[in-house]
């Protein structure tokens, strides 16, 4: 596919998701009182545990409230317009459009994904970093990232992060040309991505023991690289190792997704009536 | 036919037609089963990392969990009608509702009892179960029967914030999802003892979604612990009654929604 044909694909489903600024809000509210109670019981294990925390109170703060930021990056949806596509028949189209389907439909989550992120974090970004330090909030603010060099490393990891959420979401799209119904995988995979990539409890803080365990999988990719590398727990001088596995992982992904969409066109009976 | 045997019914068709989709139903167990023991095993791993919760141990902790988990499964699988009050407002189905002879109350309770929240309370009660077996409690049947008390409690005060979100929508026309902020937050909060947030956000889980009154305070008194807030016992055996309480304004809510309900026609 062409630069000019995937930019318009991506741009094009950024906005239309755009439109739908209430559930937005509403949406920021909840992730607030969210931040709150998770950042809330963790001060209170750190802060009454017989160990110490191996994040700083600066890095917990700012890993819960850049997580909520980023709540909508999780891969745990499958796309509603590509659900209907496959269910009404009209997936027919996309393949007869003269692009390949997998970058067409990898493109579509792509803009999808990102405008769902944009919605919610950038409100709450203003909200945990200009509001609260205003209103003397300082204590729950989003602190300052560990140094410039931290900042670019967390841009950069969060980049690759959208890249393999969206390689991730296209997993999902891909079952349902077998399943034709979105609820299984679903209802399913959600559970596993949100532990594993440290949506519940920062990953840091899982035993010892298992951390080589998380390290190797691709979900830690997601929000725990990028967001490690924000309060400088990963220092910029270790950087490339994780963010180059996570590349690693998006490129595997992107393999086996195709692979599976191949097969799964092959086989796929187009509904209609 | 009465109300009560009208919402059974209403129920058995429900059920019946949940259960015609087996693999549906089954992966909708199964994922609520799921999200809930991730949510656990987080738990454990800060229980694993720091060893206590300023002071209060796992098995007490569990007791808190698995109490508000069950509360919220029967709440929330209750009460999914009212969760589904922005379509029939927009399409202005609701006017369907007010035609028929009964009252909207209970129609919208006998939509859909979400079966799939047996997952949800399934992990609730393995978890209280796990509480029991840490702690070896010498309860006796009072103890118990607080329990039971605030569990019904519990499950009361949720239904009541989805009473209110969906009577909400009779001046929104959408669905309010902010108030997931207090049902779904609740039960998260309502998973570690109250005492260890801030005061501004345990007072409002105390006094406007009185949250605190079907966990913490009464779960001191079935845990034999000091209450730090310092209430005589009597008042938190009897805290779980705010629940009811919460569901009956919930319902004037309501009503007062309903009078204010205009069809969107068409």
């Amino acid at each position: 596919m062409r630069p000019a044909t995937a930019w318009a694909v991506v741009s094009l489903r950024f906005r239309e998701v755009l439109q739908y600024r209430a559930a937005a809000w509403a949406g920021v509210f909840t992730q607030v009182i969210f931040g709150f109670i998770i950042l809330m019981s963790l001060r209170a294990f750190a802060a009454s545990g017989t160990a110490d925390s191996p994040l700083s109170p600066e890095q917990l703060t700012a890993y819960v409230w850049l997580g909520q930021c980023l709540f909508t990056l999780m891969p745990w949806n499958a796309d509603r317009s590509v659900v209907a596509m496959v269910r009404t028949g009209s997936v027919a189209y996309e393949l007869v459009r003269p692009v390949d389907t997998y970058a067409l439909w990898y493109c579509r989550t792509l803009g999808w994904r990102t405008s769902m992120v944009c919605t919610r974090a950038l409100p709450l970004l203003v909200l945990v970093g200009v509001v609260f330090p205003l209103a003397g909030l300082d204590g729950w603010a989003l602190p300052a990232p560990a140094s410039a060099g931290a900042l670019a490393c967390f841009l950069v990891a969060l980049a690759v992060g959208v890249l393999l959420a969206t390689a991730l979401g296209m997993l999902m799209h891909v079952t349902i040309l077998w399943t034709l119904d979105p609820e299984g995988v679903t209802r399913l995979a959600p559970a596993f991505v949100m532990l594993l990539s440290g949506m519940i409890i920062p990953l840091p803080l899982f035993p010892d023991a298992v951390q080589p365990l998380l390290a190797a999988l691709p979900f830690r990719g997601l929000i725990d690289v990028p967001l490690r590398l924000y309060g400088g727990h990963i220092p910029v001088a270790a950087a490339l190792g994780p963010i180059a596995l996570s590349a690693a992982w998006t490129a595997a992904l992107i393999v086996l997704g195709r692979w599976m969409m191949a097969r799964g066109l092959r086989q796929i009976v187009i509904q209609g009536g | 036919m009465n109300e009560a045997r009208l919402y059974i019914r209403l129920l058995e068709t429900s059920i019946r037609s949940q259960l015609q989709y087996r693999a549906s139903f089954l992966t909708g167990v199964a994922g609520q089963f799921l999200v809930t023991a991730m949510e656990m095993i987080g738990i454990l791993a800060l229980f694993h990392r720091f060893g206590t919760l300023q002071g209060w141990t796992l098995g007490q902790v569990a007791l808190f969990y698995g109490t508000i988990s069950v509360a919220f499964a029967i709440g929330d699988a209750l009460g999914t009608g009212f969760d589904r009050m922005a379509a029939l407002v927009r399409g202005g189905d609701f006017d369907r509702i007010l035609l028929r002879p009964r009252t909207s109350v209970v129609q919208i309770l006998g939509q859909e009892l979400a079966l799939r929240r047996i997952g949800r309370l399934a992990q609730g009660l393995i978890v209280l179960g796990a509480a029991v077996w840490i702690l070896e409690p010498a309860w006796g049947p009072a103890e118990i029967a607080l329990l039971v008390l605030t569990v019904a409690g519990g499950a009361a005060l949720f239904l009541g914030l989805f009473v209110v979100q969906g009577a909400l929508t009779f001046w929104t026309t959408e669905s309010l999802e902010a108030v997931n902020a207090f049902s779904y937050g609740g039960v998260t909060a309502g998973q570690y003892p109250i005492t260890i947030y801030e005061d501004w956000f345990r007072r409002f889980f105390t006094f406007v979604v009185p949250l605190a009154c079907v966990s913490y305070l009464p779960l001191t008194l079935v845990l034999g612990v000091e209450d730090v807030l310092g209430l005589p016992a009597w008042m938190r055996a009897s805290a779980p009654l705010a629940g009811p309480a919460f569901l009956a304004a919930a319902l004037g809510f309501w009503s007062l929604g309903v009078r204010h309900y205009q069809s969107t026609g068409s």
